[in-house]
């Protein structure tokens, strides 16, 4: 019992859950212990490839062959020193956190802004429920029919880097971001927004002061849904960008791919220094990440 | 996300009398001037960054526009042009095919799971927080590592298993190399899903499981007939956006097969990316955007129709 009790503090399950479980034992019954096993086994599918994903990054050419799944016998730690010079790790991490966080803090200052505004006038203004309507069909426009026609715009405004990046993440996340601000906006009751306004507040002041705090758990999950997007993005930096000196970490991986594919010791090495900054991020937050999604998904 | 069909607590607003309004004479449909400054900028800049280009696409769709220099309108030439070409018609076949078998694989994956994980199992918040990983990998990136283990793990232990399709690269097996994509995109978005799902079963009281058992229905009747019908809306939602994220596959094929073997794997957004950016065919592949914009739409629209009915009809 103690264990068990152990074993929950460790893996940090919040002690509600633990009493939720219990509660469930008493009215139906025993924990299902197969199908914990079931699923522990089923997990091996995503633990698998990232455990050979480490493996292989700190083998040796010579001890790659076979399957590959087995432990290294020395570990070679120069593959990451070869791979960090090869991609120039440093410039490509510094693009990539530059974008993420450019574009997390420009999404989450104006999305929920423009949200605000949709939410507590689309009742009132047929406008505002038409710009509701028009922000939101844009999820169903594939990127490729935009694709063509903006690579060319931004190349003549001078936007093919970073910056024209950052804009474009928070433009084109603004679809999704006003569907999930607007359903949990409309659930904020009015009150406190009318008595800061009996006190005098501007509509703006109402904003800043009263609601956005107040969007904290929803900030939160566009946050998470943002970093990993943009972190992990492929395709808008490489029509976007111009200039070498401006590749994102998953633009280096397909750059340099050519040079991998004699080298794949190294190549993992760079893999890994990929994923690493955000799964790291990822285990130490889980639980927030996990809540944060589902609460996009509930409102 | 999944709540365009569930009820928000609708608020309803009383009808704007800003308590600063001087007068009662206001027009009731009066919005404040700092509303329309929020939305102002946010609109034109998303007109010119999304809209504009997307009216660009079809101007451009009627003209022989190369990407560079001069052009003329060519009618409907360029969408005429596109059916009888074999390489666009077989993009469209694979990308279908795929769409169709991802999207299928991982709603079933994900929901089974979904409901694994909301049963009474121990470990819970860990194997929870361990299924979500995928989500947080760069699909291109992943890709490369699973590009290694079609072509040199696998291989490996279907020669020692002794099975025949096993034993070669599946990526370099023209009619193989879709699976890969598969089990790739499968697993990448199953992560999100069963997430989404997780979501939905948290919303099913469990009293109503609890007045099922004694009433003895089956594990399968408990399924079919609360589980299921309770969360139609987040399963009307993940197959539309699966189905269509799907369709706009990308990052798996570059990452698993180039297109390849041949052009057996290029998916439409393949096509459009190289033709419109390499091959100078910059205004047929804009209609052959345009056309798969018309196609997206209407699917997602017929889905959201078919599985929205099923939803009243439960």
């Amino acid at each position: 019992m103690s264990d068990t009790v152990l074993r929950r503090k460790v893996t940090g399950t919040p002690s509600r859950s633990g009493r939720r479980l219990r509660r469930r034992d008493l009215a139906e019954g025993k924990v299902s212990w197969p199908l914990t096993i079931l699923l522990v086994l089923g997990s091996l599918t995503v633990l698998v490839p990232l455990y050979f994903t480490v493996v292989t990054a700190l083998k040796t050419p010579a001890q790659l062959g076979g399957a590959g799944f087995g432990v290294p016998e020395s570990w070679t730690w120069s593959n990451f020193a070869d791979a960090w010079r090869l991609t120039n790790f440093p410039q490509a991490a510094g693009n990539s956190l530059m974008l993420t966080v450019g574009a997390l803090v420009l999404t989450l200052l104006t999305n929920s802004l423009v949200s605000y505004a949709i939410a507590r006038q689309m009742a009132h203004h047929k406008v505002f429920k038409g710009l509701y309507f028009y922000f939101v069909s844009a999820l169903f426009v594939p990127f490729p029919i935009i694709m063509l026609p903006v690579v060319k715009l931004t190349a003549q405004l001078g936007l093919d880097n970073q910056i024209g990046l950052v804009l474009l993440y928070t433009v084109y996340g603004l679809a999704f971001n006003i569907f999930v601000f607007v359903a949990y906006i409309k659930s904020i009751p009015l009150e406190l927004e009318e008595a800061a306004r009996i006190d005098g507040a501007s509509t703006w002041a109402v904003f800043w002061r009263i609601v956005f705090p107040l969007l904290a758990p929803m900030n939160a999950t566009v946050a998470i849904l943002t970093v990993i997007w943009v972190w992990n993005d492929f395709m808008l930096p490489l029509v976007i960008l111009s200039q070498r000196d401006d590749l994102t970490l998953p633009l280096t991986q397909y750059v340099f791919q050519s040079q991998f594919n004699t080298n794949y010791t190294v190549a993992f090495a760079s893999y890994l220094m990929q994923m690493a900054p955000l799964l790291l991020v990822y285990v130490v937050a889980q639980r927030w990440v996990i809540s944060g999604v589902t609460r996009g998904a509930i409102k | 996300m999944a709540t365009a069909a569930a009820p928000t607590p609708a608020h309803v607003a009383p009808p704007p009398e800003p308590p600063d309004a001087p007068r009662p004479l206001r027009p009731p449909s009066r919005v404040p001037r700092a509303f329309w400054w929020m939305v102002l900028p946010a609109v034109a800049i998303f007109f010119v960054f999304h809209t504009l280009p997307v009216l660009q696409g079809i101007f451009f769709s009627f003209t022989d526009y190369a990407g560079y220099g001069t052009w003329q309108f060519v009618g409907l030439r360029n969408y005429l042009n596109l059916f009888g070409n074999d390489r666009i018609a077989h993009s469209y076949l694979f990308t279908f095919q795929f769409a169709i078998v991802a999207t299928v694989l991982t709603n079933a994956l994900a929901l089974t799971i979904a409901m694994g994980l909301n049963a009474r199992i121990r470990l819970q918040t860990t194997l929870r927080g361990l299924y979500f990983i995928p989500n947080v990998l760069a699909v291109l990136v992943v890709g490369y590592v699973f590009n290694y283990l079609f072509s040199n793990s696998l291989p490996v232990l279907g020669q020692a298993l002794g099975v025949e399709w096993l034993s070669t690269s599946i990526l370099a097996n023209e009619d193989l190399a879709w699976l890969g994509i598969v089990v790739l995109a499968v697993w990448q978005a199953c992560a999100f899903n069963i997430i989404l799902y997780l979501a939905g079963l948290q919303t099913i009281p469990g009293e109503l499981y609890e007045a099922a058992s004694l009433d003895g229905a089956s594990t399968w009747r408990r399924f079919r007939s609360i589980t299921f019908p309770l969360i139609s809306a987040f399963f009307t939602i993940n197959m539309v956006l699966s189905l269509k994220n799907f369709l706009q596959v990308f990052d798996h094929v570059i990452a698993l097969t180039n297109g390849g073997p041949g052009t057996a794997t290029e998916s439409i957004s393949l096509v459009i990316y190289r033709g419109g950016f390499q091959g100078g065919e910059y205004a047929y592949q804009t209609a052959n955007a345009v056309v798969y914009l018309v196609v997206i739409i209407v699917l997602s629209l017929a889905q959201l129709r078919f599985l929205q009915s099923r939803e009243v009809e439960s």
